[in-house]
């Protein structure tokens, strides 16, 4: 089976409907959305209703990130002030249905020897990130599945780790398909679809062939022009559209 | 994870298991029978003890991760891998041959011998490096000499793949290599360097030229550390008949510090092919170790290297220090052309750092009658071409690193310099076209071939024309085959 995942899409049609051109072209069998549909981005009726659908025709699984979960009820804890001005901007672009969609929405899912979460596996609706090889290793002892996928981070990331020795970190490469193989855990960090942020501004998703038990970071240009000037047109913070032209 | 003991019999996956041929503390190898597969296949096992800690199978998983990458002769054919989910395995093709060791017993081996030898295992690493892959434990045990005569590597539990995780990154504290063999910054713990297997090949050449290892055999990971610091003994001095061109490849192969080595193997091979063509330093004519104070010198700054991180992988090996070849056409009324080839040629070498320039003349025979090696004032035509390639060089002012010259013989020009192309692993041919005709379009011309059939990027030269024809003939050109640039 070929899953596809797709992460931190923010409300970033462009982005969004530029990752699902290229899933197509790569041919897969699931899609898995590891959440944050929403937040930064001007598109969230698009995105939400975009991924409901592809819930209901083609039964992806979708998972909660910590900008939908703040979008239900406007509670952004721990968020800085661009975050919290596009998620009160987004709470009032969403009808009922559409919050609700969300509050159906759960942290993580788990499937085979793979965890799907958006955050990390240790408590998966504090949103910890995982940013360096302890907090990976910390995730992985958390699970007893041996891959977990998973996002928040928006920078792509692979950490691996045998049962007795400290995680490592390895930056992927784009389009080389890595072997998740061996006698140990592996943890992919999603890049974000909407909003990358290791200053490579194209849109990022990952590919997992479970019968190769192979991995691929894959990245795709995007109408950026467009999701910035949406962003503008909604008076949402100018960092938001700034951003997304240098992937930082 | 619970394991079925193996026995010959027994049938896994279809693979019946024959007989035991090899027990280790790491694996087994068992030659194994599948219907539908003609040629002989060994199923390798990790050796793994129930509770035992596993970093000793992290040899078997950076296999596992890396042959099944890696295809061409000089690899053993992958049939199939089977993950720690259940039964942990490779399948992989049993290389007829026999191992480098043996050749060990006949050393030392005369020159030309170790040349040849050192050839056969230097086209290995260069399409080995081309895949991305370096081996890391290059040894006369893990290099197999097929019946048909390319050499073959084994073992890649100790190897990298430089687009991969390095699985072996968390062995960090231990050196991870072969006593004798291993190269200076894998004692350093780099394991990121394609031209730590050239340092490797230069240990394994300068035992078989001397009988000597240049090291010895050290024993504890402290006595590794003298490869930082001390010279080996000049072959020379070991065994007077070496001359000095093999001196000079070998201590190349063994500089301490990665810069001074060759910087691909390809460059290292071309000079085992090109004995002649070696550039001779101080190297070559060394008959004494560095003396007390340098080495001591030495000694104190390799122990300011310790404690090195991982290092970042740097640019792909087979895209680095290229050798370029240019085709030269010497003949008269040509003047214009070979200036702007040499022109071009220039700007390459100007933009690429590293970069070998092998300047090339064909000597066209006849195909029937004799061919006379002398001209009609009855000068040596080979010999003069010779002349007449440097002089056509001079203006480029190279050192003798940087240029060869070779004068090649045959009845098919475009043939010879293919050929020269792939055996001399050429990364760009810079070749001259005549001006374009209706004839030279349909008869062909040397260059067309040459874009046709060579191995890697041509660079075509040609003379600014006013002519629409050419224009044309151009595109078309560029049509066929896209590496080139007319």
């Amino acid at each position: 089976m070929r899953i596809g995942f797709l992460s931190d899409i923010h409300a970033n049609r462009e982005a969004l409907d530029a990752c699902l051109k290229h899933v197509a072209r790569h041919g897969i069998d699931r899609l898995v959305i590891l959440g944050d549909l929403v937040g930064y981005g001007a598109d969230p009726v698009y995105v939400v209703d975009r991924i409901a659908e592809l819930r209901e025709t083609q039964d992806a699984i979708v998972l909660l990130g910590n900008h939908d979960a703040a979008a239900i009820d406007c509670v952004t804890t721990g968020m800085n002030q661009y975050a919290r001005d596009a998620i009160l901007w987004t709470h009032d672009e969403l009808d009922a249905a559409q919050i609700e969609f969300l509050r159906g929405l759960k942290p993580s899912f788990e499937e085979e020897d793979r965890l799907y979460v958006h955050s990390d596996a240790t408590a998966p609706g504090d949103w910890r990130y995982i940013t360096d090889a302890a907090e990976a290793e910390r995730s992985m002892r958390a699970t007893s599945k041996r891959l977990t996928f998973c996002g928040h981070v928006h920078r792509p990331q692979l950490y691996h780790m045998t049962a007795t020795k400290p995680a490592i970190a390895f930056k992927p490469q784009t389009g080389q398909p890595i072997p998740l193989i061996g006698n140990r855990k592996w943890l992919a960090v999603q890049g974000a679809v909407g909003q990358p942020r290791d200053e490579n501004p194209a849109a990022s998703w990952g590919l997992f062939d479970t019968d190769k038990s192979e991995f691929t970071y894959l990245r795709t240009s995007y109408d950026i022009e467009s999701a910035a000037g949406k962003i503008h047109a909604a008076h949402l913070p100018q960092i938001l559209a700034a951003r997304l032209y240098i992937g930082r | 994870m619970s394991r079925q003991q193996l026995r010959t019999g027994d049938v896994l996956d279809g693979f019946t298991i024959g007989e035991k041929l090899h027990a280790g503390g790491m694996a087994s190898l068992w030659r194994v029978t599948k219907p539908g597969i003609d040629f002989p296949i060994v199923m390798k096992v990790p050796t793994i003890l129930d509770g035992e800690d596993a970093t000793i199978i992290v040899g078997f998983e950076m296999e596992m991760m890396i042959l099944p990458r890696l295809s061409g002769i000089h690899v053993p054919r992958i049939v199939a891998v089977k993950d720690f989910a259940q039964q942990p395995y490779i399948v992989m093709e049993y290389i007829q041959g026999h191992s480098l060791l043996k050749t060990l017993d006949d050393a030392p081996l005369p020159p030309d011998e170790v040349a040849r030898i050192g050839a056969k295992v230097a086209v290995a690493l260069v399409d080995l490096h081309r895949q991305n892959v370096l081996h890391l434990d290059i040894k006369p045990s893990n290099i197999m000499m097929r019946e048909s005569g390319e050499a073959a590597f084994i073992d890649f539990g100790l190897s990298r793949h430089l687009a991969l995780p390095d699985l072996l990154e968390e062995e960090f504290h231990v050196p991870m290599g072969t006593g004798p063999y291993i190269s200076p910054e894998q004692v350093l713990h780099n394991r990121t360097d394609p031209r730590s297997d050239i340092f490797s090949l230069g240990v394994l050449l300068y035992h078989f030229a001397t009988k000597v290892r240049p090291w010895g055999l050290p024993r504890f990971n402290r006595a590794l550390r003298a490869r930082l610091w001390r010279d080996p003994v000049p072959p020379r001095k070991l065994v007077p008949e070496i001359p000095p061109w093999l001196q000079e490849i070998l201590l190349r192969c063994l500089e301490p510090n990665p810069e001074k080595r060759y910087p691909t193997a390809a460059q290292l091979l071309f000079d085992l092919q090109h004995p002649e063509e070696v550039r001779l330093t101080e190297r070559a004519h060394r008959m004494e170790q560095s003396g007390f104070l340098t080495t001591l010198k030495r000694r104190f700054r390799s122990a300011a290297m310790d404690n090195q991180q991982p290092q970042e992988v740097g640019a792909k090996p087979a895209t680095s220090a290229p050798i370029v070849l240019a085709a030269v056409d010497l003949s008269e009324g040509m003047e214009d052309l070979a200036e702007a080839l040499r022109i071009e040629a220039g700007r390459v070498l100007h933009f690429v750092p590293g970069a070998r320039l092998a300047c090339v003349n064909v000597l066209k025979l006849n195909r029937i009658a004799l061919n006379y090696p002398l001209d009609a004032e009855g000068h040596n035509i080979h010999v003069s071409r010779l002349v007449e390639l440097k002089q056509w060089a001079r203006p480029l002012g190279l050192s003798a690193g940087e240029v060869t010259f070779h004068v090649l013989e045959s009845p098919d020009p475009a043939t010879a310099l293919i050929d020269f192309a792939k055996s001399n692993n050429a990364d760009q041919i810079l070749i001259c076209a005549r001006g374009s005709s209706n004839l030279r379009r349909y008869l062909g011309s040397v260059s067309s071939q040459v874009v046709a059939q060579a191995p890697c990027t041509v660079t075509v030269v040609r003379l600014r024309s006013s002519n629409d024809m050419a224009v044309e003939d151009v595109a078309e050109q560029a049509d066929e085959a896209p590496a080139a640039q007319a």
